[in-house]
């Protein structure tokens, strides 16, 4: 039988082996099946959360960044609409023509649109790239009339920090800027709200140091996106929760006006509550403005605030320090009379000068003062009656009394770089200098010259301690979202009140036929209590002192004296206390106090205060002085006053 | 017509007669197999008959009409094409090494006037076929003598090597299934197929011995599949990306799915190959375990038609064709599935019917239109 007989044969049949297959084949499908099962009903849970994962995208609601407002609610840092204009390249089709068309309803400069067609050719086609930003509300309503011939180009709205009183106010308020990378670096800071591209975060002042109030908390929107990363659609959304509302102590008219009666000089004045430490106004001219940071300042704007050798971006009162020169005579006369090295009545000879060794120590007034007592060393701020309290307190002693009023240590405000000063004792001077202190040391530490520093801030706090009794403590932050910052009670001072009363005599001696007498305030319920300084920055040698030492007025200004004053008043009822310092800006008493004046005249009136208040023969000049600061006559005094 | 056997003329039904005695339930479960791919195809395109579900449907179309095409003409008729072929397919194999034009990385397409064709499928029915005629012819007794195990093993080898030349691993493997199911169910001894299993593992061995060294066997992108199966947590967005975003796209669908249209994952990209090779992770997202089982039972029925139909054939060609087309078509889904729920590398096998793709699904429609003329002119009972 040949092979093709096989066929004709009853063929036979493959059902043995076909049923082995089909067992075979029933074990494979059940392995799928049993698979099927594994992945699908007994692991789905761990599954679907992945997928869920790989699907939605939580994409960041960045907060509204909490107002800064002064005592009376008037704004100082708000956000403002900041309207954009992006463009997407799928929905333009052709970019290069709708730029160009865009380009002549809105200012486009062909850089730009450069700029932007790079950076959407380097994009996924469905990404929006940015094309102009801060643009006015006009130039969107434009863009929006022509949106039919402008496809893919979307309008887009979102806050950006503003200042109203930028100048005035930078210093204190600080201002925000886009998060770097060093920012990311050292914030250590896990709120994802950093992670967006730009997003505003405090870069100084109270921006700064009350970042973690303002930012708020991020909304988030949920949005379902492919696996391009291209948005589908939104699936949910939680809205974010605000920055917290910020209520300063300082006042905005009275920070405004003494920027403006500081105008031209490198100068600080600080203002203080004398009853309960609310700091009024922190100003430091010149002044610079904090919106030009808030989106990067140009280097050439950059390079002018750097290069001003009146120092804008200082702020000078909380951070600047100087040697106090006399006004810290008022702190020397304290610890002199408390430790009992000296009492009001004693007379101290001022002969022009003191010896010490083959040293002298010269009195500002050559001639001498003849015998001091305390009223006039401070009225007549008499350099050898204080080289007399240094050499009889020592520093130690010195140093304490200037702790215990404010000095020589950094107070708690949310200001970034709140200056310390210097306070020094012995020790001080063994562990930084590598010397023993010497009498001349105290010498110089009497009239707040030597090694002594003290920020403007620091002054104000000295007065207003002295002026109430108390430990007075600057405050800053009046209320955080509406409720109030607690203020602790200050406690009375360690010191004698017969002794605070002999210093504030003196001080009131000084606006009365003392240093200060041209400023002082006629009006009797405003009287006020003060202490002129004048501190060196060069040092006068004894052949200038016999050829006759050179005016302020022929120096170059860097070389010049600082003017200090302190002052509080009213006298008998203290409220409000102001250090002021001009910088290179010669004597105190011609320069600082006059501008010192002015602005507790202006804070005990809430306003311009009424012409009455200054000196008979003044009144003229000081019309004449409001009208070139633009302040037209007379404001209605006492004005409410939160 | 003397080359036809009498013995089929018995019974035969002739004329509109042969479209009755088709196959008919076997054909309503491809239609059905079908008709969830055009769904699938339709969802993934977002709801849209573009761009993929409408050729498939129109391909489908004639693959179906060919099928019964083939099922009209008599079995015998193609018992004699077997080795005409088989011989046109190896040779268009040779072709495509030689000719071939690179698609997909590998070289698998030849180009004959306006279509293109892809040899290696031919050669997945050619091959049944010519072993199916092979047996057909040889005595039962001499089928397990070792002389007459060599030639069907070189026609099983040959278009196997040719295949993994292109490379194409799927497609040997499938090869190298469909043939030995057909010596299988010829009744080759079972030694034959432990000796084959045995060598096969060793193969396996020295394969993955070869990686990295100047005599690697395999191309390096087919290890890293290897591997990337082994482990695909090692690289969940390099290698291993399809079968993690498989296996999530699977498991999400839970039970019953998350609905018509409604998958995520495939819907979003997230997927590869979304409308081909792993278009099963789409019908599990959206239709859960009861989608994917109903899948699997469907294909499961096919299969036991044929090898019913296969078994109670009394011509041993039919028989042994249907056994074969039917192993062959058990094995591409079971890889495809195995692949894409992780139990195997990925291999690149379609899932028959369902994944887009004319070519293998023509072919498909043409091997069980075999199966239908096997069906339709079997021998009639004489008693």
């Amino acid at each position: 039988m040949n092979g093709r007989g096989g066929a004709h044969e009853p063929a036979p049949r493959i059902t043995r082996r076909g049923m082995m297959l089909l067992t075979l084949q029933a074990g494979v499908v059940g392995a799928l099946g049993w698979r099927m099962r594994d992945l699908q009903i007994v692991q789905n849970e761990h599954f679907a959360l992945l997928a869920e994962e790989n699907r939605v995208n939580i994409r960041l609601i960045p907060p509204a960044r909490g107002l800064i407002l002064d005592r009376a609610g008037r704004l100082m840092a708000g956000n403002r609409q900041n309207y954009r204009i992006s463009m997407v390249r799928e929905q333009a089709r052709d970019p290069e023509a709708v730029l160009a068309r865009l380009a002549t309803i809105i200012a486009l400069p062909p850089e730009v649109q450069e700029r932007v067609l790079k950076e959407m050719a380097g994009r996924p086609a469905f990404v929006p790239v940015a094309v102009a930003e801060h643009l006015s509300w006009e130039d969107v309503v434009r863009v929006s009339a022509n949106a039919p011939v402008l496809p893919g180009v979307v309008p887009e709205v979102g806050l950006s920090r503003f200042y109203p009183d930028g100048p005035s106010t930078s210093h204190v308020v600080g201002y925000v800027g886009p998060v770097s990378e060093s920012d990311l670096a050292k914030l250590e800071d896990p709120d994802p709200l950093l992670q967006i591209p730009r997003f505003q975060i405090g870069k100084t002042g109270i921006e700064a140091k009350l970042e973690a109030d303002l930012r708020g908390e991020a909304g988030n929107q949920r949005i379902e996106v492919s696996a391009a990363g291209r948005v589908m659609r939104e699936l949910g959304r939680v809205e974010g929760t605000p920055g917290k509302d910020l209520e300063l102590t300082i006042d905005l008219e009275l920070q405004n006006y003494a920027m403006r009666r500081m105008a031209g000089e490198s100068a600080a004045a600080a203002v203080m509550d004398v009853t309960n430490g609310d700091i009024l106004a922190l100003a430091s001219a010149p002044g610079f403005d904090a919106n030009s940071f808030v989106f990067g300042i140009r280097t050439g704007e950059w390079n002018a605030l750097l290069n001003d050798d009146h120092h804008p971006l200082n702020n000078k009162t909380i951070t600047g320090t100087y040697p106090p020169g006399s006004t810290f005579k008022i702190c020397m006369a304290l610890a002199a009379l408390e430790a009992g090295v000296v009492s009001p009545g004693d007379g101290v000879f001022c002969g022009g000068s003191t010896a010490l060794g083959n040293r002298r120590f010269h009195c500002w007034k050559r001639g001498g003062h003849g015998r001091v007592d305390l009223r006039r060393s401070l009225s007549q701020s008499c350099d050898c009656y204080y080289y007399e309290m240094g050499r009889r307190l020592g520093p130690d002693r010195i140093s304490a009394m200037a702790h215990v009023l404010g000095l020589g240590y950094a107070h708690e405000l949310p200001i970034p770089a709140v200056a310390t000063g210097n306070m020094p004792d012995a020790a001080w001077k063994k562990e930084k200098r590598k010397e023993p202190w010497t009498t001349g040391d105290s010498f110089n530490y009497g009239i707040g010259q030597g090694f002594t520093l003290a920020s403007p801030l620091q002054l104000a706090v000295m007065t207003a301690r002295v002026a109430s009794g108390r430990a007075i403590k600057p405050r800053l932050v009046r209320r955080i979202d509406g409720v109030e910052v607690p203020v602790e009670p200050a406690e009375p001072l360690p010191v004698s009140e017969r002794s605070l009363k002999a210093v504030r005599d003196g001080m009131y001696a000084v606006s009365q036929g003392g240093t200060a007498a041209r400023s002082r305030i006629v009006d009797p319920a405003m009287t006020m209590a003060g202490k002129t300084g004048t501190s060196q920055v060069r040092i006068i040698t004894a052949a200038e002192r016999a050829a006759g030492v050179t005016a302020n007025e022929q120096l170059p200004w860097n070389r010049r004296d600082h003017a200090l004053f302190v002052c509080y008043a009213p006298y008998d009822n203290p409220k409000y206390a102001v250090a002021q310092i001009v910088e290179h800006g010669g004597g105190g008493s011609a320069v600082a106090a006059p501008i010192a004046r002015d602005i507790l005249l202006f804070a005990l009136c809430g306003g311009l205060p009424p012409l009455e208040a200054y000196p008979p023969e003044q009144r003229k000049a000081i019309e004449e002085q409001r009208a070139a600061m633009g302040l037209a006559g007379t404001a209605p005094a006492g004005s409410d006053r939160a | 017509m003397s080359l036809l056997d009498a013995g089929h003329g018995v019974g035969a039904p002739r004329g509109f007669g042969k479209l009755l005695a088709l196959n008919w339930p076997l054909l309503l479960l491809l239609t059905a197999v079908g008709c969830a791919g055009f769904l699938m195809l339709f969802s993934v395109a977002g709801g849209s008959l573009h761009p993929w579900a409408e050729p498939q449907m129109i391909r489908f179309g004639v693959g179906l009409v060919g099928m019964v095409a083939i099922a009209m003409v008599d079995i015998r008729f193609w018992r004699l094409m077997a080795p005409v072929a088989y011989v046109v397919s190896l040779l268009l194999l040779v072709a495509v090494d030689v000719m071939g034009f690179v698609g997909m990385g590998a070289q698998r397409w030849i180009q004959l006037g306006p279509i293109q064709i892809q040899p290696s499928e031919m050669m997945k029915i050619a091959l049944v076929m010519v072993l199916a005629a092979y047996y057909h012819r040889l005595p039962v007794a001499k089928v397990s003598r070792p002389l007459w195990v060599i030639l069907p093993l070189l026609l099983v080898l040959m278009p196997v090597g040719l295949v993994l030349e292109q490379p194409d691993l799927g497609t040997a493997i499938l090869l190298l299934a469909g043939g030995g199911a057909v010596m299988f169910l010829a009744g080759v001894s079972l030694w034959y197929f432990a000796a084959a299993i045995a060598a096969g593992a060793g193969a396996v061995t020295l394969v993955l011995k070869s990686h990295g060294t100047d005599w690697q066997l395999i191309h390096e992108y087919q290890f890293r599949r290897i591997f990337t199966f082994l482990d695909p947590s090692a690289d969940p967005l390099g290698a291993g990306y399809h079968i993690t975003q498989a296996k999530i796209a699977m498991g999400s669908g839970g039970l019953a799915g998350r609905g018509y249209m409604q998958g995520t994952q495939s819907r979003l990209n997230f997927l590869p190959e979304k409308h081909t090779d792993f278009i099963l992770t789409t019908l599990a997202e959206e239709f859960g375990f009861v989608g994917t089982a109903s899948l699997l039972a469907l294909y499961c029925l096919i299969v036991v038609f044929c090898v019913a139909s296969a078994i109670s054939n009394r011509d041993r060609f039919g028989a042994l064709l249907t056994g074969g087309v039917a192993s062959t078509f058990l094995l591409a889904f079971a890889i495809n599935m195995g692949m894409v729920m992780g139990l195997m590398p990925v291999v690149g096998v379609p899932l028959p019917l369902v994944s887009y793709g004319g070519s293998a699904m023509i072919v498909l429609l043409a091997a069980f239109g075999l199966v239908q003329s096997a069906h339709v002119h079997r021998p009639r009972n004489r008693d």
